[in-house]
């Protein structure tokens, strides 16, 4: 890879202790939310993590923006360590680095104005004075299709697909390098989510932004990504471009995911193979032995189960970046 | 043979803001046997539609007019009794959330015996806990013996809404209505879920009415599609149909914007410009003409005229354009 990384993840691992002993007050267990994640993200492009509730992505979009403290691994933006970071630092990184939330409803404060809400990030950095904070808010607003006369609107007043713009409006305030977006468009209707899929991809060209951007739905991710990461019980069973991943899947649940997703054409639902995956995801707590993934795995062996599959390139994949985890890939 | 005929019902809940009209005017047949899908976007009025059937719709100030036939029997006009008769019994419902569905104080075993003691009073312990049993083991729960001893909170998402699927189906219903089944349940659960509900479908020959906004879900399971804005059906159609010619422009609309696994990276998509409207203010004439891109060439027809369902071809559509304009239009919107 030549382009430059501007976000970096270094074997990041987050614990959650979990069922504290009454005697010792001292955690009886830890879920493994994420462990040992590793990826580059090059600049002006969108690195998409995808997988089931319980994998860990959103654990490690809060870990990238480090609203939540690593366990272990770092994190580094345009090469600095941002696990190091002492306060005052962080102020002045999180310019760089901003997160649009999936639920709209919740993460606007409904009793600030939107305009309010959109100069947060100003106000806190105290990057523009009060009046060149209401002329980019107004200026912010336009760009991402909002009135800019709803300025004094509150946020009940908007829409979810307009709450959501607001949303993306905040978190361009400060011109970031890195937005982590997670699951931006999962609580919106079908027709305004083409929207802000084609905002955010504007945007990405406009301003040169990087994407991580975290969805449990492959199909809305094959749009917007320049690569892909799937996520399995805090691993990434396979990552890559997905061109690869997604024709020439190497990984059994990334295969399992993909005809999973119910496809919107009756002609080709007749016909196609679905593999449906028997079981649930097994806990983070105590997750299998080995390979995470082999207890629902078609394909597991005696070997899955005493050894654990590392990230390697996909076999045959002739220098296009495509690397699985996995003992037996296809 | 016809089991249920919805026959222009309307459905407008008074509110401090003024009137909701939430369903104005729908009218459909379900055959035995057969699986319908609703399809339509938040504040379509799907749900009203689904809930007026067993008459769910709560609240101080609902007013339903029309004929709702089960068997010929106005659901709308029956008494309390009657309807609590029919609820569970002839027409089950399958909710979208299935930890809200299902009773925290309860084992589940409880739940699926109280749903056929209802409706079969007098049963024996003995034989009600067979029955749960062997509920559970057709839903595909493992171990029921010991699991329906438990609390919903001890199982999973996916294993909740097998739970709720076992409550609706242990009195055999004629008519199944799902509300979002799977909305709530992850890609590789809801296909269990799905798979689940056409193998349950076969079994007892029940007639589904799904309700949803996954044109995905609508493509693998079901033979006919309505699709509803603002609280009227603007087209009706077989599945294949309504994929491959549909007949309306808010119908192309949505199959445009659906992300289909097989369009490129970083193509744009095409999507539906503007938000859909209040129900308390619906747009004069066509309740989608503020946001469909045919409406100006057909002058000022389009918001004055509300436009009525008429037959395009095998489909039905309520737009204003000719048959033979809207079928060249809006054809192949699935061949770009």
């Amino acid at each position: 890879m030549t382009a430059e990384v501007v976000l970096e993840a270094r074997s990041l691992r987050k614990y959650f202790p979990t069922g504290a002993s009454k005697m010792l007050q001292r955690p009886t267990a830890m879920v493994q939310a994420v462990d040992d994640v590793s990826f580059g993200l090059e600049r002006g492009t969108t690195l998409a993590v995808v997988g089931e509730s319980g994998c860990g992505k959103s654990t490690l979009g809060r870990l990238l923006a480090r609203l939540i403290e690593p366990t272990a691994g770092s994190v580094l933006l345009d090469g600095v360590d941002v696990t190091a970071a002492s306060p005052r630092e962080l102020l002045a990184l999180r310019r760089d680095v901003q997160v649009v939330f999936q639920d709209p409803y919740a993460c606007l404060n409904p009793r600030h104005s939107i305009g309010q809400s959109i100069g947060t990030p100003i106000r806190i950095q105290k990057t523009l004075s009060r009046s060149g904070e209401k002329d980019r808010v107004r200026e912010l607003m336009q760009l991402v299709g909002l009135n800019p006369e709803h300025y004094n609107r509150f946020p009940h007043e908007f829409s979810g697909g307009q709450r959501q713009r607001a949303g993306i409006a905040r978190a361009l305030a400060l011109q970031p390098k890195v937005i982590i977006a997670d699951e931006p468009v999962s609580a919106l209707d079908v027709s305004i989510q083409a929207q802000i899929l084609n905002l955010m991809e504007d945007l990405q060209t406009t301003m040169g932004l990087s994407y991580v951007f975290i969805a449990h739905d492959l199909s809305v991710v094959r749009h917007i990504a320049d690569r892909v990461a799937v996520m399995y019980l805090g691993k990434i069973v396979e990552i890559g471009d997905p061109r690869s991943v997604y024709e020439r899947t190497a990984h059994p649940y990334t295969k399992a995911l993909l005809s999973a997703v119910p496809v919107a054409d009756p002609r080709a639902a007749g016909g196609r193979s679905r593999i449906v995956l028997t079981g649930d995801v097994p806990s983070p707590v105590n997750p299998p032995s080995g390979c995470r993934f082999r207890t629902r795995c078609p394909k597991a062996e005696a070997r899955c189960a005493s050894e654990e599959p590392s990230l390697e390139a996909r076999a045959g994949s002739d220098g296009v970046d495509h690397l699985v985890a996995c003992h037996f890939p296809d | 043979m016809t089991l249920l005929s919805v026959q222009d019902l309307r459905v407008t809940f008074g509110t401090a803001d003024g009137d909701v009209h939430a369903v104005k005017g729908v009218s459909f047949d379900v055959a035995a046997g057969e699986t319908v899908a609703i399809v339509g976007e938040s504040g379509s009025g799907k749900s009203v539609t689904a809930n007026s059937l067993l008459r769910l719709n709560f609240g101080a100030d609902v007013r339903t007019s029309g004929r709702i036939l089960l068997e010929g029997r106005d659901v709308l006009a029956m008494s309390e009794d009657e309807v609590r008769a029919v609820r569970g019994r002839d027409v089950a419902m399958i909710f979208q959330d299935p930890l809200t569905a299902l009773n925290p104080f309860y084992t589940v075993g409880r739940q699926i015996a109280e749903a056929y003691e209802v409706h079969h009073p007098g049963t024996s312990k003995k034989d009600l806990r067979e029955i749960a049993l062997d509920s559970l083991r057709k839903v595909g729960i493992p171990e029921p013996t010991k699991r329906v001893d438990q609390y919903p909170h001890e199982f999973s998402g996916g294993m909740r809404q097998r739970i709720v699927i076992a409550i609706a189906l242990v009195n055999s219903p004629k008519i199944l209505i799902a509300d979002e089944p799977t909305t709530a349940l992850d890609v590789t659960v809801q296909a269990q879920i799905l798979e689940l509900i056409a193998a349950m479908q076969q079994e007892h020959g029940s007639a589904v009415v799904l309700i949803t906004h996954d044109l995905g879900v609508v493509a693998e399971i079901t033979e006919r599609v309505m699709v509803m804005y603002a609280g009227r059906v603007v087209e009706s159609a077989s599945v294949v149909d309504a994929f491959a010619t549909p007949t309306h422009p808010y119908t192309r609309g949505l199959l445009k914007s659906v992300k289909s696994l097989d369009t490129g990276r970083h193509e744009r998509l095409e999507s539906i410009p503007g938000i859909p409207p209040s129900l308390i203010k619906l747009p004069s004439g066509c309740p989608f003409h503020p946001r469909c891109s045919f409406a100006s060439s057909l002058g000022s027809r389009c918001s004055t005229e509300v436009p009525e369902l008429r037959a395009v071809g095998s489909s039905s559509s309520a737009c204003h354009l000719p048959n033979e304009r809207l079928l060249d239009l809006l054809g192949g919107a699935h061949d770009r």
